[in-house]
């Protein structure tokens, strides 16, 4: 059992009671909900003829199903129509807030909380979407939940849990010059595989992660659930803090000292005690990109493709399976695969130092004419930021489509969807069969900067050497 | 709410590591605002071609039809924490699902749909995967008391299920949300001890 740890301090925090079925219910701080996973939730709390019991602590926004050419409404798919006018009526209905698309505020629901400093160390989080993991950069237990999961928080503000054991992951030593978060994050779960974190919350540590930003620290712990760990985060410290000064919903300036004391106070003691502990170093990492149908199936863009001798005989089936569906060889290099769509953007990678990283690649240069390729900032806020930056003219000069805020082709639920055989690049976090809207369709996950990089010349390629 | 001890019927076995719930259920499916039609939709990109024509999927062959138990390998349910995952699956006629490993989500949502979750070992599940190929009749028992699976009334194998979970499908407890709102009182007082909700 771990010891002292954040999770452990977060988690006693919050404990309500010990359940007669021997898991804990735990109080849940910050509620976040989306249109895909509520509907169904608030039915079946209105046919209990039940309210949302803190209704201030729970926040809404659209991302999944909403178009990026358009916000306007009504909507050319009738579905999405309803589904938008289904979370619309039941937040008027429960007295919920609504971050809607006048309101300057919507976008992918794990970018929109932290920068609105509603995402603050300590808290409990939770939100009916796996990648709820994102909000541990800023030293909470964030845990994605199912639909009736949303209906217990909405109910009672409370989840029935069961204890995790902690795991913590350090990478030490510097990145290289064009090693991204995306990249540490892809390495890990090369590493530990997609499987190695049922069970734990990953507590990330080291040299590594003291020196990222927040936006560095949330990719990461946005894929820990790609590893397994539904848990994962980072203590917070200064640059936390630094962060979430001045926010939205940032507490006053003149409480501030004592709120971040309460906030240092939840950090991983000296002598804490973990579960488990792997040490990684971080110049070991090269820029990543995957190559079959899981996201620990991956390889330093500069390698060559595993071969199938090299996995144990469990993961043979799903390595082949691999190579069949993504038309790859064993032995053959990825550099050079030639791409259909580069996909810049969701709640992994579409913040505005992703864009920034990106831009800097697009910038003077084109994007090849065999490549169909889009910018897709996370939130309304990220989108306005990069205007006034100039980003957007940067990407639109590129060749690159300059989009409207949401998920877009990480799910592909709205129109932005592959077709057939099409290989996309991807910044987002989900190489899954289907994922991106064809069932057929292919994807390589990789950093904005990488993404950038193969969309300019039209296959993967290793974006130190076009930034030479 | 009812208690759930024995699971019996025929078994399904869907082969494979790490199938992840878009290959459950595709994202487009989760556009629609209720559940009510989920059971028509599991693993369809995998059951269907281009034309909507099986491709031969076990959940297509008549020998399994009407099974209520799935056999399954490591890392099931993987990805997304859409719960639209599991309701496909219970509502094509799923009761129980015993595999290598789940994915943790994909369990916890099961079990709150009352479908047990139950792993067992490498070798056991190609037994019962194959068993179940070879003979698709086979009335298999699921028993969270005994933590035992029967097949033709004989014995077969014990399994693992963690304990809370157990507890909760075999006391009736399964849908949580009575338990929680029980403590309402208990919840309010920790709200009040957390400065970030009451005030700093
Ligand atoms: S961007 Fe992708 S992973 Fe993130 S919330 Fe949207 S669909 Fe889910």
């Amino acid at each position: 059992m771990a010891k002292g740890t954040l999770y452990n301090k977060v988690w006693d925090a919050h404990v309500v009671d010990k359940l007669p079925t021997g898991q804990y219910q735990l109080f849940i701080g910050l509620h976040l909900i989306h249109e895909v996973t509520s509907p169904q939730a608030f039915d079946m709390i209105k046919e209990k003829g039940l309210k949302v019991a803190y209704p201030q602590r729970t926040f809404a926004t659209v991302d999944h199903i909403v178009p990026t050419q358009s916000q306007a409404r009504p909507f050319q798919d009738n579905e999405a129509e309803q589904m938008m006018g289904a979370i619309e009526k039941n937040v008027r209905e429960f007295g919920v807030s609504f971050f809607d698309f006048k309101s300057g505020n919507q976008g992918i629901v794990h970018i929109i909380g932290p920068e609105n400093g509603l995402t603050q160390p300590g808290m409990t989080i939770a939100c009916g979407d796996s990648h709820t993991s994102t909000h541990g950069a800023f030293g909470t237990l964030a845990f994605g939940i199912g639909t009736t999961q949303v209906r217990d928080v909405l109910a009672t503000q409370c989840l029935a849990m069961d204890a995790l054991k902690v795991r913590r992951v350090n990478v030490n030593g510097r990145l290289k010059p064009g090693v991204t978060a995306k990249d540490v994050t892809l390495y890990i779960i090369q590493k530990l595989g997609v499987k190695g974190g049922i069970g734990y919350a990953y507590e990330y540590g080291g040299s590594v992660f003291d020196n990222f930003t927040m936006e560095e620290r949330m990719t990461v712990c946005n894929m820990a659930i790609e590893g397994g760990a539904r848990v994962g985060y980072v203590n917070p410290d200064q640059t936390t803090f630094d962060y979430l000064k001045g926010r939205k919903f940032s507490p006053a300036a003149d409480k501030w000292d004592k709120v971040v004391a309460y906030w240092k106070s939840f950090a991983s003691d000296k002598d804490a005690v973990f579960d488990d502990v792997v040490d990684f170093n971080g110049g070991d990492i090269e820029p990543i990109v995957t190559w079959g149908i899981t996201p620990d199936q991956s390889v330093g863009v500069n390698d060559k493709l595993p071969e199938v001798s090299k996995f144990s005989a469990d993961e043979v089936k799903t390595v082949e399976l691999a190579y069949k569906h993504m038309d790859l060889k064993p032995g053959a290099p990825i550099k050079g695969t030639p791409i259909n769509v580069a996909f810049i953007g969701s709640c992994t990678n579409g913040r505005l130092s992703d864009l920034r990283e990106a831009a800097k690649v697009a910038k003077g240069r084109k994007v090849s004419k065999t490549v169909r390729a889009f910018v897709v900032p996370g939130s309304q806020q990220v989108k306005a930021a990069a205007e006034k930056e100039g980003l957007d003219k940067i990407f639109t000069e590129a060749g690159f489509e300059w989009r409207e805020a949401g998920c877009s082709m990480c799910l592909a639920m709205n129109p932005d969807k592959l077709k057939g055989r099409e290989l996309s690049a991807s910044s987002s976090n989900r190489n899954f069969i289907g994922r991106q809207g064809s069932k057929d369709g292919r994807t390589i996950l990789m950093s904005p900067a990488m993404v950038a990089a193969a969309a300019i010349e039209g296959k993967i390629a290793d974006v130190r050497e076009v930034l030479k | 709410m009812s208690k759930i001890n024995q699971i019996e019927g025929k078994a399904v076995p869907v082969e494979g590591n790490d199938i992840d719930t878009d290959r459950i259920i595709p994202a487009r499916y989760l556009k629609e605002i209720t559940f009510t039609n989920m059971g028509k939709y599991p693993f369809y990109d995998e059951r269907f071609d281009a034309e909507g024509k099986p491709k031969g999927h076990p959940f297509d062959l008549p020998q399994f039809a009407g099974s209520h138990i799935l056999f399954v390998n490591q890392n099931f349910g993987c990805g997304s924490s859409r719960e639209h995952a599991p309701q496909s699956l219970m509502r094509w006629g799923i009761r129980a699902i015993v595999g290598e490993s789940f994915a943790e989500i994909f369990a916890g949502n099961c079990t709150m749909l009352g479908i047990p979750t139950v792993t067992v070992g490498r070798a056991d599940m190609e037994k019962l995967q194959a068993l179940a190929k070879q003979k698709p009749e086979t009335q298999f028992l699921l028993d969270l008391d005994k933590k035992a699976l029967y097949s033709e009334g004989k014995e077969h194998l014990k399994f693992e299920i963690h304990e809370s979970k157990r507890n909760a499908l075999v006391n009736g407890t399964w849908d949580s949300t009575g338990l929680l709102l029980a403590n309402a009182g208990k919840t309010a007082d920790v709200a009040k001890k957390l400065p970030y909700v009451a005030g700093f």
